[in-house]
């Protein structure tokens, strides 16, 4: 029964979340802008009030901002259904609820919408809205249509300590990484519109490239050493659990070429003719890898990780 | 010679510069992929044969080019090596820096500061060394290291993120050294073993044994395991039905000179046993069967391994019994734990715990044959010299549930299936490096951890006597006539970009100093 208010929850989220990506896709679309000369702030020692280049501004809409508004509001309440749903499955399982693909994506995903709850109301990071309700009506959609499994016991080699802690950290870590890969892709296309000098419509509302590009590596400063204490504590569980602590099982090497990524990124930022968009290009196809590595391994290739049912 | 040094030195910065590091990396994260996808030999032999044989255009040459053993491959081990190379080509002058770094005091900064953020200047009426004392009392508070001349300060914070990065980096190092002494020294070595029966840590009990190339059989530690007994679940219910619950080995420890201990072998807990770590790696049936041969004397009684090859533990296996006279015997065939008939495949398991037992079992008979010693295993049946008992042109099928006996037609003998009990795969293993791998794993994750959270800052104060010569100085509160009056720059410069705060704190050192504050350079970005 509790099992089944589970399922309920989750599926209610889902399609919050596309009500509310559907609300802020209205948002961006309704985005007026238009060419204002920006005045530059006064140098000492320069003349006050010098005319800047003209730049486009997004013209605050009242329409715009209801829609987000609207968006922000059905995305709360869709974060405390799916929260909700997580932490039933958990009471239903009488275990943490990370025991398979569908709970692994659903735990990860409540993480993500939480961590954008909290940039969104306390630091103004709305502008996150559209990418992320994308993706999490998409997470959610595939773990309630693809993904789904009863509840069931876990099977012996799930049964350790490092079951909480390998999976929590992986589902969070995995959050960041999708966060910050989100902010990349932003990047990017923002870079692309600066480059070209047309910052047009809800572009224009969104940080600039270098604010972007800031966000991302913090998302990806903070997910990056907690992947590694993933992969290691996963290390430390295989040790226990078959007698070896790393034993290139394809769920292992994609974990290690994830890491592998993600590190490159790291320097690339810090390496000159790296740095922008070529590291902004390296941390999406971090989030690639890691997605290849959840999905792709699980569902395509026969490992030790293939315990899920699904 | 000249030129050739010159090569190597142009060598040796190419390999230890970040790009080819980068490189490297790329490099070595790519290569890692065909070991993830195509099958490989140490870890699934079957695979490579079967890739083998459905391809074999391709399979032969990405053999020769160590595709199907890629962890193991020189071309991936000159990767990590040149790039590991390359890291401590990276580390040593790195360390060397950081070190005179922290002995040395601050640099004095850029020349000028009015090109740095948070670049504020004003008048204060107060002499330069009070206006320095205050600065430097500021700045100790909030743990800079300071440099202090007669008109200048310089300040510098965050020297842990270098240690950090370090850090990191050199227990990267040293895991490598950790993984390979462990590859030279360690063992691991698995063996069947039936409820009942007892495995003792010698060489000839393994069933599959590798070890590093330092290893010598005197590394083993001298001990027994008897299974007493090995518990199993499997899922009844609707979900998941069929799918492992519990394992639970029930074993006896025997050590030299010590009382023996019953310990619970189960996944996640091993035993460790004089430092060699015991897993549960696996299970299996072994049904126990006698055999009478053809003279009425008992050839074989006794439990026999046979392997599963599904989910639902159907087991394959083969009874030899050589000694059964006047004629040999053999029985090849399969033992299905909870027996269903399976349509035109004939009879298959439904679950795989034992719930309706059954053997079924072709018959194979010979002359006697001289034992040669030579070793042949003890899963697949040498078929040379032996033929298969026939009914008409059918092979006779010996079909036993539990208890039942079957007369070989022409009095060859008899078989029973008197019971089954269960086996349990046992690894033995010890890696010597372990503990430094995990050390140096966990110092790397605290060490980038701090990399990446320190982020260092460096400020500036210049202090000149007298007030200012232009009109910059209006807002400064007029002190008494003819006391003395400096003039102050401040400003400060982010090492790492992408950290918040440096105009506040600019500010604020500022205002320490006594300036009203009036920032002049843009720092926009910094709220975002």
């Amino acid at each position: 029964m509790i099992a089944y208010y589970s399922s309920l929850a989750m599926v209610t989220s889902a399609v919050l979340y596309l009500v509310a990506m559907t609300a802020h896709a209205a948002e961006w679309a309704s985005v007026r802008t238009a060419k204002v000369t920006r005045p530059v702030p006064a140098m000492v020692g320069a003349p006050a009030e010098a005319p800047g280049p003209e730049v486009a501004v997004a013209v605050d809409g009242r329409r715009t901002e209801l829609l987000g508004r609207i968006g922000l509001a059905v995305t709360v309440v869709a974060a405390l259904t799916h929260v909700a749903g997580v932490v039933l499955r958990g009471v239903a399982a009488q275990r943490a609820p990370w025991g398979n693909m569908y709970e692994f994506v659903t735990t990860s995903l409540a993480i993500v919408a939480i961590v954008y709850l909290v940039l969104a109301l306390r630091s103004g990071m709305r502008w996150l809205g559209l990418p992320v309700t994308l993706l999490l009506t998409i997470g959610q959609g595939l773990a309630v249509t693809v993904f789904y499994v009863d509840v069931s016991e876990l099977m012996p080699a799930l049964h350790s300590v490092w079951f909480v802690i390998h999976i929590i950290a992986a589902a969070t870590a995995g959050a960041a990484f999708n966060v910050g890969g989100i902010a990349a892709i932003l990047y990017l296309v923002r870079t692309r519109a600066e480059a070209r000098g047309s910052v047009r419509g809800y572009l224009a509302r969104i940080p600039s490239a270098a604010a972007l590009d800031r966000v991302s590596y913090r998302f990806h400063a903070f997910a990056f050493p907690l992947w590694t204490f993933t992969i290691a504590a996963g290390a430390i569980w295989a040790q226990f659990a078959w007698g070896r602590f790393w034993g290139w099982d394809p769920k292992e090497t994609w974990s290690l070429v994830t890491w592998i990524v993600y590190a490159v990124y790291l320097h690339a930022r810090a390496t000159a003719g790296w740095k922008g968009r070529r590291a902004a290009v390296v941390a999406v196809v971090g989030l690639a890898t890691f997605w290849f590595n959840f999905i792709g391994i699980n569902l395509l290739v026969s490992g030790l990780h293939s315990y899920a049912g699904i | 010679m000249t030129n050739l040094v010159g090569w190597l030195r142009f060598g040796w910065a190419t390999l230890t510069s970040m790009r080819t590091a980068l490189i490297l990396l790329l490099i070595l994260g790519i290569a890692a992929i065909p070991g993830s996808l195509l099958p490989q030999r140490p870890t699934n032999p079957v695979g490579v044969a079967d890739y083998l044989r459905t391809n074999p255009e391709v399979g032969p040459w990405l053999g020769r080019l160590g595709f199907f053993d890629v962890f193991g491959s020189a071309w991936f081990a000159a990767i990590y090596l040149l790039l590991f190379i390359s890291l401590i080509g990276c580390i040593l002058p790195r360390t060397a820096t950081f070190l005179r770094e922290l002995r040395a005091l601050p640099d004095a900064g850029p020349g000028r500061l009015d090109r740095l953020p948070g670049h504020t200047v004003g008048t204060v009426a107060s002499a330069p060394a009070a206006v320095l004392d205050a600065a430097q009392a500021h700045l100790r508070e909030r743990g800079y290291r300071v440099r202090r001349t007669d008109a200048a300060i310089s300040a510098e914070r965050g020297y842990l993120r270098e240690a950090g990065n370090l850090l990191f980096h050199i227990c990267l190092v040293t895991t490598l050294i950790g993984l390979a002494w462990g590859s030279l020294f360690s063992f691991r070595g698995t063996a069947v073993v039936v409820e009942g029966q007892a495995f003792s840590n010698t060489l000839t009990q393994y069933d599959e044994f590798g070890a590093g190339a330092a290893f010598s059989s005197s590394h083993l530690s001298p001990f027994t395991v008897r299974v007493d007994r090995f518990d199993v679940r499997f899922e009844e219910g609707p979900v998941q039905t069929g799918a492992a619950r519990e394992f639970t080995a029930h074993v006896t420890v025997s050590e030299p000179g010590r009382p023996d201990t019953e310990q619970l072998l189960q996944v996640n807990a091993p035993l460790s046993i004089g430092g060699d770590s015991v897993h549960l790696l696996g299970h299996g049936y072994a049904p126990v069967v006698t055999v009478t041969d053809g003279n009425g004397d008992v050839a074989f009684s006794g439990p026999v391994v046979f392997l599963p090859q599904d989910t639902n533990f159907r087991s394959d296996g083969v009874i030899k019994v050589p000694d059964a006279r006047p004629e040999r015997l053999a029985f090849e065939g399969v033992f299905l734990p909870t027996s269903v008939s399976g349509g035109a495949g004939g009879m298959v398991s439904a679950f795989p715990d034992a719930l309706k037992p059954e053997l079924l079992l072709n018959v194979w008979t010979g002359p006697p044959r001289q034992e040669t010693g030579e070793p042949e295993s003890v899963f697949s049946l040498d078929k040379e010299g032996l033929t298969q008992l026939m009914n008409g042109d059918r092979p006779v099928t010996v079909g036993l549930s539990v208890g039942a006996s079957f007369e070989l037609p022409d009095g060859r003998g008899s078989i029973s299936f008197d019971g089954w009990k269960r086996w349990t795969k046992l690894q033995v293993s010890n890696t010597p490096g372990g503990w430094l791998v995990l050390v140096s794993v966990m110092l790397a994750v605290i060490g980038m951890g701090v990399s990446l959270t320190v982020r260092p800052r460096r400020l500036f104060v210049r202090v000149a006597a007298g007030a200012a010569e232009d009109g910059e100085g209006d807002d400064v509160p007029a002190g008494p006539a003819g006391a003395a009056a400096s003039r102050v720059s401040v400003a400060g410069l982010d090492r790492v970009e992408g950290r918040g705060g440096l105009t506040e704190e600019v500010a604020g050192l500022a205002e320490a100093c006594g300036v009203r504050v009036t920032v002049a350079g843009t720092d926009s970005e910094e709220q975002q």
